[in-house]
C-alpha cells in the first residue's frame, strides 16, 4: 500500500517522459520487405526475359482473374525488352506469341453488316482484357474488395516488386493467437495496417501488418513454367513480381541502356569544355 | 560601373543598314562583350544554369502537352499509357520535365543563397533582387499546378490542400477557391484552369527573366568581394571568359541531370501519384514536393489556418524585404564573420524545416517519446521543432539582420575586386 504514491509518480513521470505521444494515437505498422533480389535492381541492371515470361504466366493463369492491367497491350509483350520480344519482329505487331495470346482474348465490337452487338478476336492492339466490366461487379465478386489494376501497381507500392513479393507469400500467414481475422480476410504481415482493434492481446504487443481481402493467391505448382523451371511458390513470387516491375516501368531497360551511353557522352564533353576553359583563362588573372 | 560603350562595328553594307534600323546585333554583340567582373566564382554560374533550365522545361514541357490530354477521365491516361509508354521516347520527355522541376528548384535556391551570401540585393541591385523574388513566386505555382497535371491521388490531394487554404481568407476566401477550382470542389475545370496557367506561366516566367537580365546589366554583376567595378582592369569580356565558364558548369549540371533521369527518375516521385486520382480515398500521408516542404512545415507550425496562410507568405515575403532589412554597406559575408555564421544557422533551419514538412506533426524528432505536452503537441515532436526553426527564420530576417546590419564590426574590406599581385597567376592581364 505504502508503495502506491510512488508507483503513481513513477507511472506519471514514464508517461510524460517516454511513451504518452507514442500510445496517444494508432499507428501504421508493416513488417520489414523480404530481402529478394531482381537482375534489374541496379542503375543500370536489365530484366531477365525468361523470368519475363514465366511471370505473365502468373500473371494469366492466376492474377488476371481478378486484377485488370489497362495500361498494358498485347503488343507492348514483344516490345523491346518485354517478356516475348524477339529480334526477328521488330514490329510488335507481327510476333506470333503476342498475336496468339491476343486471339485467345475476346472483345466486345459490332456486326458491320447489321450493328448488331458481338463478338471478335483480340489483336495485339487490344489492351489486356479487365476481368470484371466494372468496379461495382468487381467489388461485388471479391467480398467488397476492389483488386486493384495491376499496370502500376509496382510503381504505386513502397518497395515495389520487394512489396509485391512479400505480399504475395505473407498472405495467409497464420495469425498470431489473440488476434480476430474478419471473415473474408487474411492475415498479412507486409500489408499496411493497424490491427489495434483487432487485438486481444497484450495492447504494447500489437502485431504488425494488416489484414488483404485477397486469398493467398499461389501455393507450389500452382503454374507449370513452359522453360521447365520448377513452380515453388517462392519462383511463382518472384516472377510474378518481376513481370509486374516490368509493366509499371517497361521502359527500364532502355533507359538504362541509354543512360549508360548519355553519361559516356556528357564525360567526354565536360571534360573537352573544361579544357577549353582552363585555355581561354590560362592568361587572365581571376 | 564604367559605362559599357558599344564595340560593335557593322562590317557589311547590310549590317549597317540593318543597324540605323534595328541595331540587333549590335544589342546581341554588346550582351556578349558585357564587362564582367572578372573574379566571379562557380556560385555565379547558376544565372547560366537556371537560364538552362527554364529552356529545357519549357521544350519538354511544349512536347508533352502535344499529348497530354486535359479531361479528368483521360488525364492520367494520357500520361502513364500515352506519354510514358506509347509516345517515341515519352518517357525520356517526361522524367526530364518532371525531375527538371526538382533540377530547377535546386539550382534556384543555390543562385537565391549565392545572392544573400555576397549581398547582391543591396544597392544598386534590389530591383534586380526583387524580379528574381518575383520569378521563384512563379517558379512555386508553376510546379505546384504542373504537379497536378499527372491527375494521380498526391496531385489530386496536393491541390485540394493547398487551394483550401486561401479559402481562410475571411470574406473572400470562398469567392477565390471557387474561382480556382471552377466548382465546389477539386476537379475537371480545376485541372483544365492548371493546366493552361501552367502552360502560360513559364512564358511570363521567360519574360521577368528579360527584365532580371535587363535589371543586372545596368548595374552590371556583383562579385564575391561586394566591391563594385572600379576600372577596365576589373572585368572582362562576357564573351569568351564567362561563356565557356557559364558552359562548363551547365555541363557538370546536366551529368547530375542525366544520372537522376536515366538511373533513380522516381527518386522525388511519391508512389501514390501512380495510383489515379480518387476523390474518395485520401492518402496516408499528403506531402509537397520537396521543395516546397520548408513552407510546408510553416504552415503547419500554427495552429491557426489563417495565421498559417499568412506566416507561409511572410516567409516568402522576407525574401522581398531583405535590402530594407540589411542596411550594411558591406556586402559580402566574407567581410562579415557574424552574418556568415547567422546566414549558416539559417541555411540549417530552412534544411530542418524540409525535414518537418516530410513528417506527420505528430512524429517525434528523437527517437522514443513525444514528451510532455505543450499547448498541442509533445516537446519532442515534428510540430514543436517546426516551430522553433520558423521562429528562427523569422528572427534571422526580421531581428538578427536589421541588428548586425547596425552593430557588427565588419572586417577590413579590399579596395579593388581584382588584385593581380595578390593574385597566384603569374602575368596580369595587359
Amino acid at each position: 500500500m505504502t508503495q502506491r504514491p510512488l508507483l503513481a509518480v513513477a507511472a506519471l513521470a514514464a508517461a510524460l517522459g517516454l511513451g504518452l505521444g507514442a500510445s496517444a494515437h494508432a499507428e501504421t505498422t508493416q513488417a520489414p520487405l523480404k530481402d529478394v533480389h531482381w537482375s534489374f535492381d541496379s542503375p543500370v541492371g536489365m530484366y531477365n526475359q525468361e523470368q519475363l515470361q514465366r511471370g505473365y504466366k502468373v500473371y494469366h493463369e492466376v492474377c488476371s482473374a481478378c486484377h485488370s492491367m489497362n495500361l498494358v497491350a498485347f503488343r507492348n509483350l514483344a516490345d523491346k525488352g518485354g517478356p516475348f520480344w524477339n529480334p526477328a519482329y521488330p514490329n510488335p505487331n507481327d510476333n506470333p506469341v503476342a498475336k496468339a495470346l491476343a486471339a485467345q482474348a475476346q472483345y466486345d465490337t459490332i456486326d458491320s453488316e447489321t450493328g448488331q452487338p458481338t463478338k471478335r478476336p483480340g489483336t495485339t492492339a487490344d489492351y489486356f482484357p479487365s476481368p470484371f466490366p466494372n468496379e461495382t461487379a468487381a467489388r461485388a465478386a471479391n467480398n467488397g474488395a476492389l483488386p486493384p489494376d495491376m499496370s502500376l501497381l509496382a510503381a504505386a507500392r513502397e518497395g515495389g516488386a520487394r512489396y509485391i513479393y512479400s505480399i504475395v507469400t505473407g498472405d495467409g500467414t497464420t495469425p498470431p493467437a489473440g488476434l480476430q481475422v474478419p471473415d473474408g480476410k487474411y492475415y498479412d504481415p507486409y500489408m499496411p495496417g493497424d490491427l489495434t482493434s483487432f487485438w486481444k492481446g497484450d495492447p504494447n504487443k500489437v502485431p504488425v501488418g494488416g489484414f488483404i481481402a485477397m486469398p493467398p493467391p499461389l501455393v507450389d505448382d500452382r503454374v507449370t513454367f513452359d522453360d521447365g523451371t520448377k513452380a515453388t511458390l517462392d519462383q511463382e513470387a518472384r516472377d510474378v513480381a518481376a513481370f509486374l516491375a516490368w509493366a509499371s516501368d517497361p521502359t527500364a531497360d532502355e533507359r538504362k541502356q541509354l543512360g549508360v551511353e548519355v553519361m559516356i557522352f556528357l564525360l567526354v564533353f565536360t571534360g573537352l569544355l573544361y579544357a577549353s576553359y582552363r585555355s581561354i583563362w590560362r592568361k587572365v588573372g581571376h | 560601373m564604367t559605362e559599357h560603350k558599344s564595340t560593335y562595328e557593322p562590317k557589311s553594307g547590310f549590317e549597317r543598314w540593318l543597324d540605323s534600323r534595328l541595331p540587333i546585333v549590335r544589342f546581341s554583340a554588346d550582351l556578349m562583350s558585357f564587362p564582367t567582373p572578372r573574379n566571379l566564382n562557380y556560385w555565379y554560374t547558376f544565372g547560366g544554369i537556371l537560364a538552362f533550365c527554364l529552356v529545357v522545361q519549357i521544350v519538354t514541357g511544349i512536347v508533352l502537352a502535344m499529348h497530354y490530354d486535359t479531361s479528368e477521365a483521360g488525364a492520367f491516361i494520357s500520361v502513364q499509357r500515352g506519354i510514358m509508354r506509347d509516345v517515341n521516347y515519352g518517357w525520356l520527355i517526361r522524367g526530364i520535365h518532371a525531375n527538371g522541376a526538382s533540377m530547377f528548384f535546386l539550382a534556384v535556391y543555390l543562385h537565391i543563397l549565392r545572392g544573400m551570401y555576397y549581398g547582391s540585393y543591396k544597392a544598386p541591385r534590389e530591383v534586380l533582387w526583387w524580379i528574381g523574388c518575383v520569378i521563384y513566386v512563379l517558379m512555386m505555382a508553376t510546379a505546384f499546378m504542373g504537379y497536378v497535371l499527372p491527375w494521380g491521388q498526391m496531385s489530386f490531394w496536393g491541390a485540394k490542400v493547398i487551394t483550401n487554404l486561401l479559402g481562410a481568407f475571411p470574406v473572400v476566401g470562398n469567392a477565390i477557391t471557387t474561382l480556382l477550382w471552377g466548382g465546389f470542389s477539386v476537379g475537371g475545370p480545376t485541372l483544365n484552369r492548371f493546366f493552361s496557367l501552367h502552360y502560360l506561366l513559364p512564358f511570363v516566367i521567360a519574360g521577368m527573366v528579360a527584365l532580371h537580365v535587363w535589371a543586372l546589366h545596368v548595374p552590371g554583376n556583383n562579385n564575391p568581394t561586394g566591391v563594385e567595378v572600379k576600372s577596365d582592369h576589373d572585368t572582362l569580356p562576357f564573351h569568351p571568359y564567362y561563356t565557356v565558364k557559364d558552359l562548363f558548369a551547365i555541363m557538370v549540371f546536366v551529368i547530375l541531370f542525366a544520372v537522376v533521369v536515366f538511373f533513380i527518375p522516381d527518386a522525388f516521385e511519391k508512389v501514390d501519384n501512380n495510383v489515379v486520382a480518387n476523390a474518395l480515398v485520401t492518402p496516408a500521408h499528403i506531402v509537397p514536393e520537396w521543395y516546397l516542404l520548408p513552407f510546408y512545415a510553416i504552415l503547419r507550425a500554427i495552429p491557426d489556418k489563417l495565421s498559417g496562410v499568412l506566416a507561409l507568405a511572410g516567409a516568402i515575403a522576407m525574401l522581398f524585404a531583405l535590402p530594407f532589412l540589411d542596411q550594411n554597406k558591406v556586402k559580402s559575408m566574407r567581410y562579415r564573420p557574424a552574418a556568415r555564421m547567422y546566414f549558416f544557422i539559417w541555411i540549417v533551419f530552412c534544411l530542418i524545416l524540409g525535414w518537418c514538412g516530410s513528417q506527420e506533426p505528430q512524429g517525434t524528432v528523437i527517437p522514443g517519446g513525444a514528451g510532455p505536452v505543450i499547448i498541442d503537441y509533445g516537446i519532442n515532436s515534428v510540430t514543436w521543432l517546426a516551430r522553433v526553426s520558423t521562429a528562427y527564420y523569422f528572427a534571422y530576417f526580421l531581428i538578427i539582420t536589421p541588428l548586425l546590419a547596425m552593430s557588427e564590426k565588419t572586417l577590413p574590406v579590399p579596395d579593388a575586386l581584382f588584385m593581380p599581385v595578390l593574385s597566384k597567376s603569374a602575368a596580369p592581364a595587359e
